[in-house]
């Protein structure tokens, strides 16, 4: 690994002051358990690295505010994967968390690290977009709050702008009854990167959301307002032909080790129609 | 580059060290401490060979730099023999013949360690979700999983 320095900012402001005098060469530093694969094989070479696991205005790690849940950026996949208040309004999100990687990793990944790396195989991506979460980003000029939607842009690239610091995630309480699942198609059980990974949320209105990623540069969501996917009564065929549709923007590239495209595409359909069916189960289960 | 001071207790003993921002903690447990049990191998967190647990929790020591490590409660496999008896993970590793070549057989025993401290009745699945991030290349999984259900069965009786 190349030299670098190391600096751990106590506020916020200070983090935002180390950030503006190094500009690009300076690297957020969170769990690290992508930072430090980057370091040190090269493809990271920053002068310094900004540790901002020890910031007080980061914690708690989660708190249930009005209509909301929040999740702090450095919140490890542990955590959020063991949390009461996550399992009971977030299960996809708690679901996701729980497979990322193995226990070493989660107990260091965080969910911020997690979408800023944004790989698109992220596992919490998918949940986050059925979830409608917000990205609370804060740079010297103020905070300002991304729909999740337009946070991703491609492997490695956000919508975050330089000097800008992901402090929190916020999850909207469901106002209703939901049924919502996480699942993921990897090479082999237990470690390993997902080929597919999806999320997908149905509510007591009939409307699905489903979301999907690693099938294409950045993670996707896709809306049935029409009621269809979640009826239990609909025809199949109909179905089939509206998960067509929802599935339509997805491009697996054809260079993947882990997976080919044909495959991908053939195991988001599989798990699409698996995940609507957890999901309208559980939300006729409670 | 300028070295950082850190305080951290490993095995039980306070240790003051003047670290590299770009040593990870298992460089320093290995080179500075002497403490050679954690194993460098994949160096992408990957294998769990260099498994140590940190303030409670195992971590990959290759993917954690050694300045994160301030002020924190470390264990590696050196500390878990108080007095140079075995534990009974370490004794059941042996008796159900989990260890061949030995070289991941620390991280192993560090992640069967934290498993059974966070979860004392694991299920055979929690025990293979919770040993997930641990590569034997030898295979010896079975005898591994076979140790770890012992000792819960011992322990329990």
């Amino acid at each position: 690994m190349q030299p670098f320095a190391y600096a751990r900012p106590t506020t916020l402001a200070e983090a935002f002051s180390i950030l503006q005098a190094y500009g690009r060469d300076a690297r957020l530093l969170a769990g690290g358990t992508d930072l430090i694969i980057r370091l040190r094989d090269g493809t990271a070479r920053p002068t310094i690295v900004v540790d901002v696991k020890r910031i007080p205005e980061l914690r708690p790690a989660i708190r249930k505010e009005a209509g909301r849940l929040t999740i702090s950026a450095t919140t490890v996949m542990s955590e959020i994967a063991s949390d009461e208040r996550v399992r009971r309004h977030f299960v996809a999100l708690a679901e996701a968390a729980a497979v990322v990687g193995a226990v070493q990793i989660r107990n260091r990944a965080t969910l911020g690290g997690n979408i800023c790396n944004a790989s698109p195989a992220a596992d919490t991506a998918p949940a986050l977009l059925v979830y409608g979460a917000d990205i609370v980003a804060v740079g010297s000029a103020g905070t300002r709050r991304i729909p999740i939607t337009d946070f991703f842009v491609r492997s490695g690239q956000t919508t975050l702008q330089e000097g800008e610091l992901v402090v929190a995630i916020e999850l909207p309480l469901p106002s209703g009854p939901t049924g919502a699942v996480h699942l993921r198609r990897t090479r082999r059980r237990g470690h390993d990167l997902a080929s597919v990974t999806l999320a997908c949320l149905v509510d007591a209105n009939g409307v699905t959301r489903l979301a999907f990623g690693s099938v294409g540069p950045r993670p996707v969501l896709s809306v049935d307002s029409s009621g269809v996917l979640a009826d239990g009564a609909a025809d199949d065929d109909a179905k089939a032909a509206l998960l067509e549709e929802m599935f339509a923007s997805a491009s697996p590239s054809p260079g993947s080790m882990r997976a080919s495209p044909e495959y991908r595409s053939a195991m988001l359909r599989l798990l699409g129609r698996r995940a609507v069916g957890t999901a309208v189960g559980r939300l006729a289960g409670g | 580059m300028a070295t950082v001071p850190i305080d951290l207790t490993v095995n039980g003993r306070g240790r003051s060290l003047q670290v590299a921002p770009h040593h990870t903690l298992l460089d320093v447990l290995r080179d500075d401490l002497a403490l050679t049990g954690a194993k460098e191998c994949c160096l992408v967190g990957e294998c769990g060979a260099c498994t140590v647990i940190v303030d409670g929790r195992t971590v990959d020591s290759c993917l954690m730099l050694a300045v994160e490590a301030d002020g924190a409660l470390v264990t590696t496999i050196e500390g878990l023999a108080a007095g140079g008896r075995l534990t009974p993970i370490q004794e059941a590793f042996l008796d159900e013949g989990g260890v061949q070549c030995g070289f991941c057989i620390p991280g192993q025993v560090i992640s069967a360690h934290a498993l059974l401290e966070a979860n004392p009745h694991p299920t055979r699945a929690e025990i293979e979700e919770g040993m997930a991030g641990n590569l034997c290349r030898c295979g010896c999984y079975q005898q591994i999983i076979e140790a770890i259900l012992a000792t819960v069965e011992a322990a329990h009786p």
